[in-house]
């Protein structure tokens, strides 16, 4: 076992792979600090269910894995769907929540009703196209990854810099609007770096899979800090960390898909984070409560032992 | 003594769907006073603020801001209007501190990409002192409460620096300390020539606090000087239709 991981850590396609994992799962969880924050959890995973369809779409057309096309397959769905939703909850008496889901579940399955279509055509290329389900890292190639780094790296600069912002749109966006700034530009930049790090993360993780990366990392970072910057740097932590570990085990494993390990990685982080947290944490907050009504039992026994004189 | 018009708002409707919030709002907002905005639930009073601040588009009408001596349109005076929103239209439990919240005040004034220096903190920490947080620059927000937070909320608008103040319902729920701090410290803006209007729900204290009152329900019902217009008569020709309930419905 052991020397089969030292082994896996030293192969040098296995250091590419892990460097795009973690490098997405370091994004995911920077990227997704916005997400959270605006309560946008649910379009995040209803965007990345539907871009399935526009994968297979992309396919067709190309009939090959030419790894452009499908993303902006993905991306096309993506936004097809998620306008859908926006104009159903808005235009229609339909609920925003039954709105997502029935958007999100058609587009699912119209999505894998053109995998199969492909799957059944006996077709060379073809292969690896389902890894854009459950997420097969392995399935990345050295090109992919250093568009993932290379695109990671100019959203980080662009957080950098529109630093207050972001934070001011995601905080309070009304107050944000009357300082001056404009929330259509804010928004736009903001939405379009989170469609870009779902999509990029799709091959990885996978449809299912890949919204998980990028709403745990911020929700376990934030049981540890109460400060924008720290929750974003740590989320950024968890995620790189929860990328690369997740693709070792599966690498080690047979044939396990990557983005069921990744996430199981990052389940673990989030319940040790929910449970052991100093401030936040449950454990934290039944031992104050424990002390506090202790406390309180004193007292009150000291008052009843006052009177009793 | 001829007094100077700050904000004019011509024949404005505003409508959700096809149904007026407003109507026909023709109103104006006088330099140096305190003015409430009051009537029942559903007369469009926040509506209005935020139509003063286009954050809604209305069917007809105009809002006009005349500051510095120039007639001018809400964009191009956008740095000289603080805005207070109600305290529960934000989620308390994001990651900031008092004193974070308190800086996004002078994030206008440094306009895109820009950082806040030392005298933007200054500013911030001398307008905590103000509404007396300074105690608390370093609690996360999620710790305070509603008295508290409405504070912090007025301390950001003061950060700005502002001409005008536009306040919705900043009274609503909170203590009777806070009430008396930011009663004081509007008192003080209007002292110094600036101009503040506020949506008040309280009709006890109006006699106390205002200088000036506009009863508005979707139409405006009376405006002027609350010696002359605060009236028993007023209040009821206001009060007499809530749309929350229906036509006729009366109170």
């Amino acid at each position: 076992m052991w020397t089969q991981i030292t082994a896996v850590l030293n192969d040098y396609t296995f250091q590419v792979v892990a460097l795009g994992t973690g490098m997405l799962g370091l994004i995911s969880g920077v990227v997704g600090t916005y997400v959270t924050l605006r309560k946008e959890s649910l379009l995040g995973d209803a965007l990345s269910h539907s871009a399935l369809p526009g994968i297979g779409i992309g396919f067709l057309l190309m009939q090959r894995k030419e790894f452009v096309v499908l993303l902006l397959g993905a991306v096309v769905s993506g936004l097809m769907a998620t306008g859908l939703i926006q104009l159903m909850s808005k235009k229609s008496p339909v609920k925003f929540d039954s709105a997502l889901s029935v958007v999100l579940s058609s587009f699912f399955g119209l999505g894998l009703v053109i995998m199969t279509i492909i799957q059944r055509n006996p077709n060379a290329q073809q292969a690896g196209l389902d890894s854009f389900i459950f997420g097969q890292a392995s399935a990345m190639l050295t090109r992919d990854v250093w568009l993932i780094v290379g695109a990671s790296m100019i959203m980080l600069l662009l957080i950098s810099l529109f630093w207050k912002e972001f934070k001011i749109f995601t905080f309070d966006a009304d107050y944000g609007k009357t300082l001056g700034f404009s929330s259509r530009w804010v928004n736009l930049l903001l939405s379009t770096m989170i469609v870009l790090t779902i999509i990029l993360g799709l091959e990885a993780v996978g449809v299912i899979l890949i919204s998980a990366l990028l709403i745990g990392p911020s929700v376990a970072a934030r049981q540890w800090s109460d400060k924008l910057s720290v929750v974003m740097g740590l989320a950024g932590i968890i995620g790189a960390v929860s990328g690369a570990a997740g693709t070792m085990i599966s690498t080690v494993g047979v044939r396990i898909p990557t983005g069921p390990t990744i996430v199981i990685v990052l389940s673990i982080f989030i319940v040790g984070s929910l449970l052991f947290s100093p401030k936040r944490g449950l454990i934290a907050k039944r031992m104050k409560f424990y002390k506090k009504q202790k406390a309180f039992r004193q007292q009150i026994r000291r008052l009843e032992e006052e009177q009793g004189k | 003594m001829a007094e100077e018009e700050v904000i004019t708002i011509r024949q404005l409707t505003v409508a959700y769907d096809a149904n007026p919030v407003l109507w026909n709002i023709t109103a104006a907002f006088k330099k140096g006073k305190i003015t409430a905005i009051i009537g029942p639930n559903g007369a469009g009073k926040s509506t209005l603020i935020k139509s003063m601040l286009e954050f809604v588009k209305p069917a007809t009408g105009q809002v006009k801001y005349s500051i510095d001596k120039q007639t001018k349109e809400y964009k191009k005076v956008k740095n000289k209007i603080a805005y207070v929103p109600q305290n529960s239209s934000v989620d308390w439990d994001f990651p900031a501190t008092v004193l974070d919240v308190v800086l996004m005040g002078r994030y206008g004034h440094l306009g895109w990409l820009k950082r806040p220096k030392k005298s933007d903190r200054d500013i911030a920490e001398e307008m905590l002192k103000k509404v007396d947080m300074e105690s608390f620059r370093h609690r996360q927000i999620s710790q305070l409460s509603g008295g508290q937070r409405q504070r912090v909320f007025l301390a950001r608008a003061l950060a700005q620096q502002a001409d005008v103040y536009l306040l919705d319902e900043p009274l609503a729920g909170v203590d009777m300390k806070t009430e008396r701090i930011i009663m004081n410290l509007l008192k003080e803006l209007t002292k110094r020539g600036k101009t503040v209007i506020v949506v008040h729900h309280d009709l006890q204290s109006v006699r106390d606090y205002f200088d000036e009152v506009l009863f508005i329900n979707q139409e405006v019902v009376a405006a002027g000087s609350v010696k002359e217009v605060f009236t028993q008569e007023n209040i009821t020709a206001t009060y007499q239709q809530d749309h929350n309930l229906g036509e006729g419905a009366s109170s």
